[in-house]
């Protein structure tokens, strides 16, 4: 065994001598393992994109998705482990059901980012329990807060964010992000974009095949969360591999 | 023979087929007339002042406008504890709640809180609630919660005993996009024809103006005592 964690890291409820919590760092590597994610929020709406690693070619295509609708207003895009994102995405949808029926409207996303980060943050307390190995994105749109876009991590920590990544390239989608102006982006353009970005950071030597899933919500939805339409994904994929073609063209010019 | 014995000095109870000590056992109503109606910017509610127990006044100067939150005010009929209990738990959970999401409760919200508990305990509860408000998403609204449970956004609202003598007046006379002083005078007039007409409605005619001031400040209120209710055909 190497050095690291030395006995510390079995128990998420114990710190190690320099006030690490192993466990939670360890659940923060398992999403480092798994597919890109990104969110961008734009003037008028929220993208989520997420780059699903396909592991074995007899899977049927657009089985084992990584986005999910929370409720109608709300959509939920996961890395990590997907048996343990569905956990929480049950979690959220029964807290979005119960607010609904308690109080008769669409749960606020700020509540709900509030009430999944606390129960993520609960499976990092105790000994008997490991953290949760997933990252969430969480997005909304209404009319009188405009867009939100929210990312939990394992350790049950949360923010909100103009633009997010995480997953395996989480760095590289960062650096691509930061090069948007999405202060002033139409949803249209963060549809593109967030395209771009998930086929940029694909790395093909290490993983063959991926899936690209885009969802949207914004005022063009209605404040509703959805699949983008099979029209605007082709655009988006159009340009997204239009780009890399260019990307590559400017690279071996170089050389 | 039974004028015989009206004549030989029979009590009042007898004679009138009333009972005149029925306050004694009498539980305390607000038998009472509600009105709530959305305006350009705003909604107004008003209520009469006459608390009953019976055939008893317990109170002719009760405030049945009674405040959830500041953007939100409930107007009470049936049971004067039920009604005043529910509205003490749904004013506590409203505070809660806007503590916990940081910002001004919904009137939607807080008129589901009051469903909820209404529906919830249909079979034990007397109580007849017309929730109205003012909020940043859906401006002034009015949702009424009647005896079973049920929730529904009305532009208008009318409650209480007293209301099913104002139905065609309100029918009539309720128009969309009223001023504020034009919603102030239909109210004050529904409440005042309702007090005529009605036992079981009297004293005073408040008036509450709710609106997106009233999220700073206290509820704007009116008062129209009875010396100034106008006197309609008596006869």
């Amino acid at each position: 065994m190497s050095s690291i964690g030395t006995g510390y890291d079995l128990s998420a409820s114990q710190f190690s001598p320099d006030g690490r919590v192993f466990q939670v760092e360890y659940a923060q590597k398992a999403v480092e393992n798994s597919g890109t994610v990104v969110g961008l929020r734009g003037t008028d709406g929220v993208v989520l994109a997420v780059e699903k690693l396909i592991t074995s070619k007899l899977y049927e295509p657009g089985t084992n998705t990584r986005i999910f609708n929370v409720d109608t207003h709300i959509g939920m895009a996961v890395s990590g482990l997907i048996s343990d994102a569905r956990q929480l995405v049950e979690n959220a949808k029964t807290e979005a059901s119960n607010y609904r029926s308690q109080y008769g409207n669409n749960i606020p996303l700020k509540y709900l980012n509030d009430r999944v980060s606390m129960y993520m943050h609960a499976y990092t307390l105790y000994s008997a329990i490991r953290p949760y190995g997933c990252s969430v994105l969480v997005s909304s749109w209404d009319e009188v807060d405009g867009p939100s876009l929210y990312m939990m991590d394992p350790s049950g920590v949360s923010y909100g964010y103009y633009g997010c990544a995480v997953g395996k390239a989480k760095q590289a989608a960062k650096t691509e992000i930061e090069k948007l102006k999405l202060h002033d982006m139409k949803i249209e353009d963060l549809v593109k974009e967030a395209a771009k970005i998930i086929y940029l950071v694909h790395d093909e030597l290490k993983d063959k095949q991926f899936e690209l899933e885009l969802s949207w919500i914004g005022k063009n939805t209605n404040g509703l969360h959805q699949r983008v339409p099979l029209k605007v994904f082709q655009d988006a994929e159009k340009y997204a591999k239009a780009a890399m073609e260019e990307d590559s063209d400017s690279n071996s010019e170089d050389m | 023979m039974a004028m015989m014995d009206v004549q030989s000095g029979d009590s009042f109870e007898s004679f009138t087929g009333l009972d005149a000590n029925d306050w004694l056992n009498a539980s305390v109503r607000t038998g009472t007339t509600l009105m709530a109606a959305e305006y350009d910017g705003g909604v107004v509610i008003a209520a009469d002042s006459r608390t009953t127990m019976g055939s008893y006044v317990a109170n002719r100067v009760t405030n049945k406008l009674y405040k959830i939150t500041n953007n939100i005010y409930s107007c009470r009929s049936g049971s004067a504890a039920d009604t005043q209990a529910i509205s003490d738990i749904v004013s506590y959970h409203l505070g809660f709640h806007s503590i916990e999401m940081g910002e001004m409760p919904l009137v939607e919200t807080a008129a589901n809180i009051f469903r909820e508990i209404i529906y919830n305990y249909r079979e034990s509860l007397m109580a007849g609630i017309i929730v109205a408000g003012w909020d940043n998403r859906k401006g002034g609204q009015v949702y009424m919660v009647p005896l079973g449970g049920m929730i529904m956004r009305q532009k208008v609202a009318i409650g209480g005993s007293g209301s099913t003598y104002i139905y065609g007046y309100i029918d009539q006379e309720y128009k969309e996009g009223m001023t504020k002083e034009e919603c102030i005078n239909f109210c004050k007039r529904g409440i005042e024809l309702a007090i005529t007409r009605d036992g079981s409605s009297g004293g005073v005619a408040r008036i509450g103006i709710i609106n997106k001031d009233s999220l700073n400040e206290k509820m704007e209120r009116r008062t129209f005592t009875g010396d100034l209710h106008p006197r309609f055909y008596e006869g």
